[in-house]
């Protein structure tokens, strides 16, 4: 089969994101060229030195990071759930990150004392949101052991988002002004807030989270053909289902803890990686899905800076507005999208 | 081998048990081709699944180890960009490390189930362009590439038209004799079933199956309790027509055309005898006629159109 095509193609992936993450690097409200970013980064010193080594590369390494950790994980819950509409997020865990940040922003900083202390400490958010995500995590492995099927799990991953965003709705509806703009701000998702320890921690976790990941890819790709299936070729259901789940609970959660919800990346990457490449083999969709969206949460970044402004729009903007008509377009193009 | 000793198939919803069988002793032998038949809903899939394992038993024990039995279900796949040789190559995945790298070995087994479905040109072919047949065709060929000495198959005849059913059946039945494979199918398409099949497993009303070959069965009349025919025969393989005319008509001739001409006037409503006024011959041979009294016919069309006029 066009194997050699495939090959390619994953070669221009891998340069554009090359290509994306020089531009990242370079294009901003101070342009710098490339000659002289590979000089900046032994000169730390000075001006550009600066602005690329204490916010120019860890912005563009959380993009790469924590777009492939999106695309991976969208990827994982596709197959898993056997549906196109699945996402990261599908497990509750951005959900649950939200509802402990809402915490943490709304009520603490005015008027709980003690949640004022808390909400002080620069980490708060990123511990409110893992604690968050783990909460969810923690349920859902929980139900996961009682339940039979792949969709039921689904559905109560949907339930327990719905579950937590009215409880967030409610809290939105009783806090001051103030707390709900930096709330929503926060929920917005945003990928220049990162300093380099958060980059490494975040590297960290998502290379465990891949490396999981790759362990499955056998189970993935059986998966395809449906439970009953993948049982009938030695596939041990439970132990792969939870890995998998562990494994997107990693990426998204720690993503959302860093960055907040960052939307879109992992539903539509996935579903464009497939239409572009065609492969069913999770062992070359995994790095293609990661490489994508670090390729388009790379290129959603670059567009998030207006031209000739400091000014940045939240990232979420950009991802869906971006990602929407790309999907659109290439589903009408090929008629069809499942998984 | 499989076999099973004092099996009691069924599932457990809500704390209640579902009793689909009760007690049973079964086995497979290697070459034999055996259909099991039942009505829908009777639980033929869920033996099925419980002889492979993807079941536990309410009583009684399977004896076959998971490697031992391919499946081939009525699950449908719909994976984006899957090609057949995908597929195919699932089969070795009881052999293969959580790499999946596909050693010479893999391949030859792969390719060689390929083969034996005639199946080598489409190996390219994504499954979202194939025919009902041909998926079919590449599911068995995954089925084989497993290796295992039972194959287990649910409703594989399903939505194919007469000749895709024909083929499958004929390659299933030469699968087992060539490879030495017990193939188990469960299907309800009687005439087919008993054709083909070395040994019917037959589902009947009280949670048993019985076995036998097909012509035992259904000279026993075991058929016609389970499917309670409404108007088809099964001894003499016809639906029952009414000889709604009330006359009677004498048919001559052999072969096949004279058991077509049979066939044409019963289902017109005549009743065919041994003696009567009206006398009908047939005359075979490259160019087949019909004869009343002096007149001729050249079709069974324009015969039926005289005889009504009469």
């Amino acid at each position: 089969m066009g194997n050699s095509s495939i090959a390619l193609k994953f070669v221009c992936l891998f340069l554009l994101m090359i290509l994306l993450f020089w531009a990242d690097v370079g294009l901003g409200s101070t342009n710098i060229a490339l000659r002289e970013i590979l000089a900046e980064l032994v000169n730390k010193n000075s001006t550009a030195g600066e602005i690329i080594w204490n916010f120019r590369l860890p912005k563009a390494a959380t993009c790469l990071l924590a777009g492939a950790a999106l695309a991976a994980g969208g990827l994982l819950m596709q197959t898993l759930f056997r549906n196109a509409l699945a996402g990261p997020d599908v497990l509750g865990l951005s959900s649950g990150a939200s509802l402990m940040v809402a915490f943490v922003l709304m009520l603490g900083q005015t008027s709980v004392g003690f949640l004022a202390a808390v909400s002080s400490n620069p980490w708060s958010q990123v511990i409110a949101a893992s604690l968050g995500g783990v909460l969810v995590f923690v349920l859902i492995i929980a139900i996961a052991r009682f339940v039979r099927d792949n969709t039921s799990l689904l559905i109560i991953g949907l339930m327990i988002s719905a579950g937590t965003s009215s409880l967030v709705a409610m809290l939105q509806f009783v806090s001051r002004a103030e707390d709900l703009q930096s709330f929503i701000i926060w929920s917005m998702g945003s990928v220049g807030s990162t300093n380099w320890q958060e980059v490494k921690i975040l590297a960290l976790v998502v290379l465990i989270g891949i490396g999981i990941a790759v362990s499955q890819v056998k189970s993935l790709n059986a998966l395809l053909l449906g439970e009953s299936y993948a049982r009938s070729l030695g596939i041990n259901l439970s132990s792969s289902r939870l890995w998998i789940v562990v494994s997107t609970s990693l990426l998204a959660g720690s993503v959302t803890a860093f960055c907040g919800p960052i939307a879109f990346v992992g539903l539509a990457v996935p579903h464009l990686v497939r239409l572009a490449f065609p492969t069913a083999n999770h062992k070359i969709l995994l790095p293609l899905a990661a490489m994508g969206g670090s390729s388009m949460l790379l290129l959603c970044d670059l567009l998030a800076h207006l031209p000739n402004r400091t000014q940045v729009l939240p990232i979420n903007v950009i991802t869906s507005l971006i990602g929407a008509p790309l999907v659109i377009w290439m589903i009408i193009r090929n008629k069809k999208v499942s998984v | 081998m499989i076999s099973a000793q004092q099996l009691s198939v069924g599932f457990r919803a809500r704390r209640k048990e579902h009793l689909l069988f009760d007690n049973l002793d079964l086995h497979l032998t290697p070459g034999e081709l055996v259909c099991f038949m039942g009505s829908n809903g009777v639980g033929k899939s869920t033996l099925l699944k419980t002889l492979a394992g993807l079941l536990p038993p309410l009583a009684g024990k399977v004896n076959a180890h998971n490697k031992d039995v391919a499946l081939v279900l009525t699950d449908k796949i719909t994976a984006t960009n899957m090609t057949v040789y995908d597929l195919v190559s699932f089969g070795q995945y009881p052999y293969l490390d959580w790499r999946i790298s596909l050693s010479p070995s893999n391949i030859e087994v792969i390719e060689d189930a390929l083969r034996q479905v005639h199946l080598e040109s489409l190996r390219n072919r994504k499954l979202s362009e194939l025919s009902d047949g041909q998926l079919q065709l590449v599911m068995i060929a995954k089925a084989l590439a497993q290796q295992t000495p039972v194959i287990l198959l649910d409703e594989p005849t399903a939505h194919l038209d007469l000749n895709n059913r024909v083929e499958v059946m004929n390659l299933l039945r030469s699968l087992s004799r060539k490879m030495g494979k017990s193939i188990l199918v469960a299907t309800h398409e009687l005439d087919l079933a008993l054709q083909t099949a070395d040994l019917i497993w037959l589902a009947t009303g009280d949670k048993k199956i019985k076995t036998g070959i097909p012509e035992d069965l259904v000279l026993e009349g075991a058929f016609d309790e389970v499917f309670q025919f409404k108007g088809f025969d099964l001894k003499t393989g016809k639906v029952d027509h009414e000889a709604h005319r009330k006359k009677e008509v004498q048919l001559l001739g052999t072969n096949y055309s004279f058991l077509w001409t049979k066939n044409a006037l019963e289902r017109s409503g005549y009743d065919v005898v041994e003696e009567a006024e009206i006398q009908i011959k047939v005359f075979g041979g490259s160019k087949i006629v019909w004869k009343v009294n002096e007149s001729q016919f050249e079709s069974l069309a324009t015969l039926l159109a005289a005889l009504s006029r009469q």
